[in-house]
């Protein structure tokens, strides 16, 4: 009988944020005759999908109660080497093709080192991730000598900027990254094994999961995701950045956190970290319009960030 | 406490519940898992608010809103769990939230006061604990004792105990026995929760039955007995409590030899069909190290082990399940269960590509699985989609043991099988052993009650220290010839339950 009402909860918990998020919508319908138009929804849009394709890495790291801290400075480090190999005097197709590879593998080595320190040498994620997060930011800086990668070849910006059926390029991967990591989840042996991990790691070692290996590869999912938005982020300001992705980490877990994923494991959906990030960006967006100071705006996204969570606690006791 | 009601969604944990306690006694209080034993302390400690009766403490009524009020009114609880700090010392944790300060203007921690005042609580126990040394360093039973004397040391009139004796050894218990029964003699009055009915024979005054949420009997400890006990407590008459069968003895399905460990030292035996093998020995002798490292889980340095004849070396768990071994942990909320998973997802965990179409888990398949073990075991549960964490412990092991059927294991190591499990239940678990090992599946017991292994094993080898000292058979085997085995190495008198 208690297990029916936990089921119910679990149920209230998902469509609470979804709740929130509608009336968030209707709010700023009404106050902002600028808010519900198609062009400013796509925009939203586009200006999330970047926190947000990181934030569904995110998702399977803090699922197996982990943390990765290192996404923003790979934000700005894979936009760096995709920009410095696009310079390199190759063919175009050669070039995007070896630019964007380099980029993405760099995330997935850096996921990959991670995930190797947290599983043979049990140091906890959140040292590790820490560490990467301040070298890569360094490295950044150092092979760019602290100056952006300027003069891209044509092309590279319409990546962000260009539009399918009027959709943006980044929405659309967006929702296919989150469809992707929606199916892996929830229909996959290894979806499975990210909660059993998160929910016992020990049990689940116990019932035979080879728990390094599920570790392993939910880091090099968070490096290569966040290698991919900085790719996307480098093509929509059209230069690599070093300072690039700046704090995204506290966005992204901010996200996944308010989109009822518990940071202890074993309990959350990308669902939810979906319409976590929609959430925190429709605010801004929302406040924006409003042409509320930007400041002020960090103060409004904070106590929302902590009304979500309280809401969250307050259904569940 | 008169007319208790506690409600939870969808069923009434406590109905009309009705419990007194008198100065100077020890009441205790008894039922199977889910009777609303740990409610009814939980709403006298504060933890949970009642949602109807009334509490009257020497006659006066008194509302219990939270632990504070509690504590306020000189209620003390010692839960299974203990709530210490185990990086603070002695006698930070007695004095934890009543430090004693001095100074004017900036109040400052008055350490030798603390210190002496601790001393003087553990001196009312008889104890002689060093106050400077870290709870983390202790015993258990040390610890319960912290517990008491921080009770104490808040002038309680009322000590409820959680199933205190649940980590203790006999002498240890002796031992609380004697402080409770100072306590007694001093007033306080004593709420003792237990599985083990025996103790409410040694230390209990007057005892309650519980079940399902009602109050079913209030008496004198003199006049009753254990058999009625058991009946109030099941509802009905208990069978035989252990329902041993006897099968043929089959091949042998499991032979080690000279294994050694880091821990363990020279293992040898052989466990056969339908024999159930049981491993008996004191804490730390060595039996949980032997399981793992059966289950791969802990790596061996020497020696053989054989599987149906096969040399068999695993090198993790998945090895092992691969190999048709399953291992039913002690501890199954830390060590078996996934707790936020559902009783389906918990079933099929080690197996899933049994229930793998393509890249996809095929639902439909998978809970048909776990309906089918569901109803072969008799998992009480709504649904095999509820999660485990509501179920009872011996629920619990029974979807542990589901998993372990789906494998298709044919050596099953069951480490303390009915640990934490109800009179009821307990029968219902060596129901299910004696119908695997009719099946042929090879049974391994590992337990810390005599009294099981002695029930339900045909064979029974003894550990002390890493060491195998004796296997002894079903008819030679008693708690004597054991507990010898098990203190070979020991010299003096520690005794095992």
């Amino acid at each position: 009988m208690r297990v029916n009402s936990a089921a119910l909860r679990t149920m209230l918990s998902e469509y609470g944020i979804g709740i929130a998020f509608v009336l968030e919508l209707i709010l700023f319908s009404a106050l902002s005759p600028h808010f519900a138009t198609i062009d400013n929804l796509l925009n939203v849009s586009l200006q999330t999908s970047i926190t947000a394709i990181i934030a569904v890495g995110m998702t399977f790291v803090i699922l197996t109660a982990g943390i990765d801290l290192s996404v923003g400075s790979l934000v700005a480090f894979a936009g760096v080497v995709t920009t410095f190999v696009l310079r390199m005097d190759v063919p175009l197709p050669v070039a995007y093709i070896l630019g964007i590879g380099t980029g993405l593998l760099f995330g997935a080595c850096s996921g990959g080192l991670a995930g190797l320190l947290v599983t043979k040498f049990r140091i906890t994620p959140f040292i590790v991730t820490l560490a990467l997060m301040t070298i890569w930011r360094g490295a950044a800086f150092v092979v760019t000598e602290g100056r952006p990668v300027w003069e891209l070849p044509e092309g590279f910006a319409e990546i962000a900027r260009g539009r399918i059926f009027f959709i943006p390029i980044p929405t659309l991967i967006m929702l296919i990254v989150f469809g992707a990591a929606h199916f892996t989840l929830t229909q996959t042996r290894f979806g499975r094994y990210v909660y059993a991990v998160g929910g016992n790691i020990e049990a689940s070692r116990l019932a035979g999961i080879n728990t390094n290996r599920v570790l392993l590869k939910v880091y090099v999912i968070s490096g290569v995701l966040s290698a991919l938005s900085g790719i996307l982020l480098a093509s929509r300001v059209n230069s690599g950045q070093p300072n690039a992705g700046l704090m995204y980490e506290l966005d992204v877990i901010a996200a996944v956190v308010v989109g009822g994923t518990s940071l202890f494991g074993g309990k959350g959906t990308v669902l939810g970290t979906l319409i976590g990030s929609l959430l925190i960006g429709v605010l801004r967006n929302g406040l924006n319009l409003m042409n509320v100071e930007s400041y002020v705006q960090q103060v409004v996204v904070g106590v929302v960030i902590l009304l979500a969570v309280l809401l969250d606690r307050l259904r569940k006791s | 406490m008169k007319g208790i009601i506690k409600d939870y969604p969808g069923v009434r944990a406590l109905d009309s519940v009705d419990f007194d306690l008198r100065t100077g006694e020890v009441h205790c209080l008894v039922g199977e898992n889910g009777a609303g034993k740990s409610t009814l302390i939980k709403i006298l400690a504060g933890a949970v608010t009642k949602d109807a009766g009334t509490i009257l403490l020497e006659q006066r009524p008194v509302e219990i809103q939270s632990p504070i009020d509690a504590q306020r009114l000189g209620i003390g609880i010692i839960y299974q769990d203990f709530k210490l700090v185990d990086e603070l010392s002695v006698s930070e944790n007695i004095l934890l939230g009543q430090e004693p300060q001095h100074g004017r203007f900036i109040r400052l921690l008055n350490r030798k006061r603390e210190k002496e005042r601790a001393k003087e609580v553990l001196g009312q126990l008889g104890e002689d604990i060093d106050t400077n040394t870290r709870v983390g360093q202790l015993s258990t039973a040390k610890r319960q004792i912290i517990e008491i004397a921080k009770a104490l040391s808040r002038s309680v009139r009322i000590l409820v105990l959680d199933e205190p004796s649940a980590a203790l050894t006999d002498h240890e218990l002796r031992n609380l026995f004697a402080i409770l029964g100072r306590l007694r003699s001093e007033g306080v009055g004593i709420v003792y929760i237990s599985h083990r009915l025996d103790e409410v024979f040694d230390i209990g005054d007057r005892v309650t039955v519980l079940r399902d949420g009602a109050h079913i009997h209030t008496a004198p400890v003199q006049e009753v007995d254990r058999k009625t006990l058991i009946r109030y407590m099941v509802g009905r008459e208990l069978e035989q409590e252990y329902p041993k069968v006897h099968t043929e003895r089959g091949s042998e399905i499991l032979r080690l030899e000279g294994v050694s460990t880091d821990f363990l030292e020279d293992i040898g035996f052989s466990v056969f069909r339908g024999e159930v093998f049981g491993i008996a020995g004191l804490v730390g002798a060595g039996r949980s190290t032997l399981a793992h490292t059966l289950f791969g889980a802990v790596p061996k340095y020497s020696g053989r082990v054989f599987l149906d004849g096969r040399e068999f070396n695993p090198r993790s768990p998945l090895d092992a399940i691969n190999a048709g071994v399953g291992f039913l942990t002690g501890d199954r909320n830390r060590y078996g269960l996934i707790l936020p998973m559902n009783v389906r997802e918990n079933i099929s965990l080690s197996n899933l590509r049994q229930v793998l179409r393509g890249m996809m888990i095929d639902r439909r398949k998978e809970r048909g699985v776990a309906e089918s073990y569901s109803g072969q075991l008799r998992i009480k549960t709504p649904s095999v989609e509820s999660v485990v964490e509501g179920l009872s412990g011996g629920n619990r092991q029974k979807v542990i043991l589901a998993r372990w059927l789906f494998t298709q294991s044919r050596l099953l190591i069951f480490d303390e099988p009915t640990a934490g499990i109800d009179v009821g239940a307990k029968r219902e678990i060596y129901l299910l052993i004696n119908d695997l090992v009719q099946r042929g599946v090879g049974i391994i017991i590992l337990s810390s009650e005599l009294p099981e292994l002695l029930g339900m094993c045909d064979r029974i080898a003894v550990m002390c220290e890493g060491r195998m000292t004796g296997i002894v058979s079903r008819t030679e085997a008693t708690q004597e010839s054991i507990l010898a085995l098990a203190t070979q190495f020991s010299g003096e008198g520690t005794h095992a339950r």
